[in-house]
């Protein structure tokens, strides 16, 4: 098991809002992470951090074993893809334009691109279904087409590690189930590993192996699911009661009303 | 329909530059049959008509293409850079600085060659002003950047204001074509060919960059952009452009806002293409511009900017509205 990206002492703030007090964390090649938290607690911010995006922290910050600083933005990004919470919609570019731009750090500057970029591009709209909208403007996309165009520009990018910020954002059920099983075969079935940020903990209970959990005064639990899937521990981290109810499927989190 | 439409972008609009560039040679006060003109060019017999078409008609024709190429360029940079389509080069404050400069010197009487000088100090002043104050640290946000743009515009417009009102009579028409962009002046096209040429192959280096910083640069440095490094070239590249643009013709107005746009509603949406076909265009356009500005009520002529609206406004307005009906 090799570790792709190592975090150790990492506290960061948001003005005098501290989001995490020393976090120690380990991801690992196949191993796909959740992090959990309330609104507004800096799941996103920390997630740019980790990403390279942001640098004004303390701690460090390894991807295989050399500092993120270290690494110039291109090199950065063939080996660690971000997808945002929400990106702009391009001045109407097409989708298959946008999905194309994920080959972006792959390519020298003055570089086209190849008939293989444009395969690994169809590829990944054909995965997402999107074959029907390639040459659509992103302006007369809904919300969830949208997202699935940033979730194929993401797996064109071919990264070694993703960090997904809300990824299900404005995807139906069955988008979701299509989008999860999609970035775990490329991600966590192909020995690279995956990180999101992710509101649904039946999600985080089904699709999660370790949890990073944030409770907003700079304190943090992180592990495997099984040690974290507390109904007590995620209470108090909500700030709301949680319970864990048995199924046929396994196991739920359902919230208090 | 629409891959075809992006192939042909950049020859049509080579072929709307040559067509412009020829119909400038055509037209004007003497009558000149297109052979003879095609023989002056090529050949040089010293005769009067041979001087009107490679002094005077030829440098004003490529200066106005040379301008028109620079506004719509610096244009595509600045709607980039703002993440706006309603961006135009003149955000920056170079026109309003340039425009309160030269108005300054003429109020003054000081001798006509020193207004070029002046243009190019008062654009570079107020593109450094606006980028001081917009600019604090690492935190650049492109509302900000517009905001401050507005209001220093809207400064250097009061002061111009102030300086038309004070101005003699006898001075006022000069200054006015000043502000409303004129080429009268532009006799000596080899600078601002070149400083085009430049800016072109600068930007085309970074046109793929400038494709991912549309979709915000945020997502461009996920990608793998130094975003930081992309602002500064954008503004600086721009704003010289803009400078270079005012400093021969005055404020010419509606070509670097326009001309981008239209070549985003032909379909280059990509900038590899689009920057290109929009300094061909900028260029046909504004040099169509001038033809008509020279011939419209000659013998007197007409300010380029009140054409170059005249003409774009009601072309544009069309694309948009047959966009809406498609």
């Amino acid at each position: 098991m090799s570790a792709l990206l190592e975090v150790s002492g990492l506290s960061v703030d948001i003005g005098r809002h501290r989001v995490c007090e020393a976090l120690d964390l380990t991801v690992n090649a196949g191993e796909c992470w959740a992090i959990l938290g309330r609104n507004g607690v800096g799941k996103t911010t920390l997630l740019h951090h980790l990403g390279g995006l942001r640098r004004d922290h303390v701690g460090s910050i390894r991807f295989e074993a050399k500092p993120l600083d270290h690494y110039s933005p291109r090199e950065r990004a063939r080996q660690i893809g971000i997808l945002l919470q929400h990106s702009g919609r391009g001045f109407g570019a097409s989708v298959l334009q946008t999905v194309l731009s994920g080959r972006h750090p792959h390519l020298a500057t003055l570089a086209w691109e190849g008939a293989d970029d444009l395969a690994i591009a169809h590829r990944q709209i054909a995965a997402l279904g999107l074959d029907e909208l390639v040459e659509r403007s992103l302006e007369t996309l809904s919300g969830g087409e949208l997202r699935r165009v940033e979730i194929a520009r993401l797996l064109a990018q071919r990264s070694r590690l993703a960090l997904l910020d809300e990824p299900m954002n404005h995807l139906d059920l069955a988008h979701q189930a299509v989008c999860l099983r999609v970035l775990r075969e490329a991600f966590v079935n192909a020995q690279r590993a995956l990180l999101m940020i992710v509101h649904d903990l039946n999600l985080a209970l089904r699709a999660c192996d370790h949890w990073l959990i944030l409770n907003g005064d700079g304190s943090w639990q992180a592990g495997p699911r099984a040690m974290l899937c507390d109904p007590a521990l995620l209470s108090r981290a909500f700030g709301h009661p949680i319970r864990r109810v048995d199924s046929d499927s396994g196991p739920l989190l359902l919230a208090g009303l | 329909m629409r891959p075809r439409r992006r192939i042909l972008l950049l020859p049509l609009s080579a072929l709307a530059a040559a067509l412009s560039l020829a119909m400038a040679l055509l037209v004007g006060s003497a009558e000149i049959p297109p052979a003879e003109v095609w023989s002056h060019l090529i050949g040089n017999d010293g005769g009067i008509h041979d001087q009107i078409i490679d002094r005077l008609r030829l440098p004003r024709a490529l200066a106005a293409f040379a301008v028109g190429g620079l506004l719509a360029l610096a244009g595509a940079l600045i709607q980039v850079l703002l993440r706006n389509p309603l961006g135009d080069p003149y955000i920056l404050g170079v026109s309003g600085g340039a425009s309160a400069a030269v108005l300054a010197v003429m109020l003054l009487a000081v001798p006509g060659h020193w207004h070029t000088p002046a243009a190019l100090a008062g654009a570079l002043l107020s593109t450094l002003l606006v980028f001081g104050l917009a600019h604090s640290g690492d935190d650049w946000r492109s509302d900000r950047l517009l905001l401050t743009g507005i209001v220093v515009a809207a400064g250097w417009s009061a002061l111009i204001s102030f300086v038309l009102s004070i101005s003699p009579a006898t001075q006022l028409p000069g200054m006015l074509f000043w502000l409303m962009g004129d080429l009268g002046d532009a006799i000596e096209p080899g600078l601002p060919l070149a400083i085009l040429a430049a800016g072109l192959l600068l930007s085309m280096a970074r046109a793929r960059d400038l494709n991912i910083a549309t979709q915000g640069l945020l997502q461009a440095a996920a990608l793998g952009v130094d975003t930081r490094r992309l602002r500064l070239e954008l503004y600086f590249i721009g704003a010289l452009l803009t400078a270079a643009a005012v400093t021969i013709a005055g404020a010419v107005g509606f070509i670097g806002l326009i001309t981008p746009h239209l070549v985003r509603r032909l379909g280059g949406t990509d900038h590899r293409i689009l920057l290109p076909a929009a300094v061909l265009l900028g260029g046909a356009l504004l040099t169509l511009a001038d033809s008509v500005a020279r011939t419209l009520i000659s013998p007197m002529q007409l300010p380029v900017g009140v054409l170059t609206a005249l003409i774009g406004v009601p072309v544009f307005l069309l694309l948009l509205h047959r966009e809406g009906q498609a």
